[in-house]
């Protein structure tokens, strides 16, 4: 087989369910070795889009393709190169720790005594290996999380995909998490992950592509796209009765939320220059992060979804 | 639809977690049909002196087995796969792996059909210690029709699972089809003094083939066609198989 530079690949990939469109016509190319964030707000698709890849959502149109192999068509055969964390909780409730591991290597068709020796290694990558016996409700949340990590690394998967990884988490637990991810990344997995953890995107992502209401809105590297979206600081202040003067002096991009308003700034201290002329309270200045290009790409009222 | 040994990944998965309670699972097969041959031999058998040149107890003995069987499949595919199939998400993380929907379906069905086989096994090893079965030739027949009446019935409450809202969903399938089943399948009197409808409605029910299925090979009474409830039996299990692929493939293919 000819090796593509890029592991999945996808155009005009859309899925209705229902006749709803949950994804509408996406493209994005994930390169092997890379690790590839999807942000966007809750039902922004993320999931569906994961679920396609993993070929168990039917593709409604479009085309997508893991490691040169085609979704619809070789199914069993991408699934055999993938590893899955799902969103979900979905240990399996009757079986112990170890047992997770070995049975589901069984899906995979790997023997019993290879499971075990890889399960152990695997439970010993994630400082597990004292639980190996234990049941799964006596386990932590950060617990269960890296044993459904460990369950999806079972079969040495080509790619991986993490639906949400870290959340509903500790910062300690997910600090592991993340550690653990940068140390499969470095062994070379391509992986790709959700989540809504902007400071995971930001450190963890090659690049990322930001979705909002099944369209794709934003691809690159976090660091690009803050520095060509939002700019290099945001300021903050309360808006006065003279909002309209100060914001119409200054050259930059502003957003009003609420009585706040929220100036990105490519060229800070000319801003702030401008703004000493007024009198203005509660004025703020930070570095401009992941967190304000979504939220200035997403918009920041709650969406009610579609 | 592709079928391969994978599915026996998904009955191994079943039979790893029987294996951690085993002996309480086996404390219900053993019993269980001792407290029927007491209840329905001793207590009602002792008014009833005699059923088709038979004792009471010998009359019924074949119909418990197959009643154990259907049960035992019964409570396996709808709570036993229903739980796996939702609050566990258990055919979810299946279907992650290079497992078919198809498979799945299979491993599942089989392994309901495994506890109909091992309760089935238990009510013969008691019947013959009670003396009411000797065992000859007829023994193969005889584990064949359990295992084909495990595997329909497992079949049949996989459907039920794949579409059942909820839990109380299975009311109405044992309600409505398990115990018409365990009283009208000839179990514990014959269906001929019945009306005529009922008669045939009784012929159709998988569970009649499976008795008089049994009870032929025991006694060597005769009360069906003994032909067209084997055919009966065959045909249910692969339209039910193909049945329960499409209603599970509908639940969890979205
Ligand atoms: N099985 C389904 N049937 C119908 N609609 C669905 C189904 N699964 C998802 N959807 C809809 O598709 C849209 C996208 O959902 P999806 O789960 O992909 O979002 P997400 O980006 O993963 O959100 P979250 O951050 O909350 O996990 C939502 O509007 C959701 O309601
Ligand atoms: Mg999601």
């Amino acid at each position: 087989m000819c090796q593509s530079p890029y592991i999945v690949e996808a155009q005009s990939l859309c899925k209705l369910y229902n006749g709803v469109a949950a994804v509408s016509g996406i493209n994005f190319r994930i390169k092997r070795g890379e690790l590839y964030g999807f942000l966007g707000p809750n039902g922004a698709g993320k999931t569906t889009t994961m679920r396609m890849i993993q070929c168990v959502s039917p593709i409604t149109s479009g085309s997508l393709t893991v490691n040169g192999m085609f979704v619809g068509r070789d199914d069993r055969d991408i699934k055999a190169i993938i590893g899955v964390a799902p969103q979900d909780d979905s240990l399996d409730q009757d079986l112990s720790v170890i047992d997770n591991l070995v049975v589901y290597a069984g899906y995979f068709d790997i023997p019993r005594n290879k499971a075990i020796s890889i399960g152990e290694g695997l439970l010993k990558f994630f400082h597990m290996e004292e639980r190996k016996k234990a049941r799964i409700d006596s386990l932590s949340g950060g617990m269960r999380r890296r044993l459904v990590i460990a369950r999806a690394l079972i079969n040495s998967p080509t790619i991986l995909i993490l639906d949400e990884p870290a959340s509903g988490l500790d910062p300690q637990a997910r600090h592991l998490i993340w550690e653990k991810l940068r140390d499969l990344k470095s062994q070379g997995a391509s992986m790709i992950l959700t989540t809504h953890y902007m400071e995971e995107a930001s450190q963890l992502c090659d690049r990322i592509s930001i979705m909002d209401q099944g369209s794709i809105v934003l691809t690159g590297n976090p660091t690009g796209l803050v520095k060509e979206n939002v700019g290099n600081e945001v300021i903050e202040f309360s808006i006065s009765d003279n909002a309209d003067k100060i914001l119409g002096s200054i050259n930059e991009r502003y957003e009003i939320d609420g009585d706040l308003c929220i100036i990105y700034a490519k060229n800070p201290s000319s801003v702030l220059g401008k703004l000493a002329k007024y009198e203005i309270s509660s004025l703020s200045r930070r570095p401009a992060t992941l967190e304000d290009l979504f939220l200035k790409t997403t918009g920041r009222q709650l969406k009610s979804g579609p | 639809m592709m079928i391969t040994y994978r599915m026996f990944a998904v009955w191994r998965r079943n039979f790893t977690v029987y294996k951690t309670f085993y002996k309480a699972s086996l404390v219900g097969n053993i019993g269980e049909p001792v407290l029927y041959l007491f209840a329905m031999g001793f207590g009602i058998g002792s008014y009833i002196t005699e059923m088709e040149g038979l004792s009471y107890i010998e009359y019924i003995a074949p119909g418990l087995i197959i009643t154990s069987s259907m049960y035992s499949a019964t409570f396996e595919c709808t709570f036993g796969s229903f739980t796996r199939l939702t609050v566990q998400r258990t055919f979810d993380s299946i279907l992650n792996t290079p497992v078919s929907l198809s498979e799945l379906v299979m491993g599942e069905i089989t392994w309901g059909m495994t506890k109909s086989m091992i309760s089935g096994t238990t009510m013969m090893i008691i019947m013959t210690l009670f003396g009411l079965y000797t065992p000859d030739y007829s023994l193969p027949l005889i584990l064949l029709t359990i295992m084909l009446t495990g595997y329909i019935f497992a079949a049949a409450a996989l459907c039920c699972s794949s579409i059942a809202p909820s839990y109380d969903f299975f009311n109405y399938y044992f309600t409505l089809f398990i115990t018409p089943m365990f009283f009208l399948s000839g179990v514990f009197f014959p269906m001929d003094n019945f009306p005529e409808a009922f008669q045939w409605f009784s012929q159709i029910l998988p569970a009649t083939g499976s008795v008089s299925l049994l009870r032929y090979f025991f006694h060597g009474i005769v009360s069906s066609p003994l032909y067209f409830s084997f055919c009966l039996l065959v045909v249910l299990s692969l339209g039910l198989t193909i049945a329960a692929i499409k209603i599970t493939r509908n639940r969890l293919i979205k």
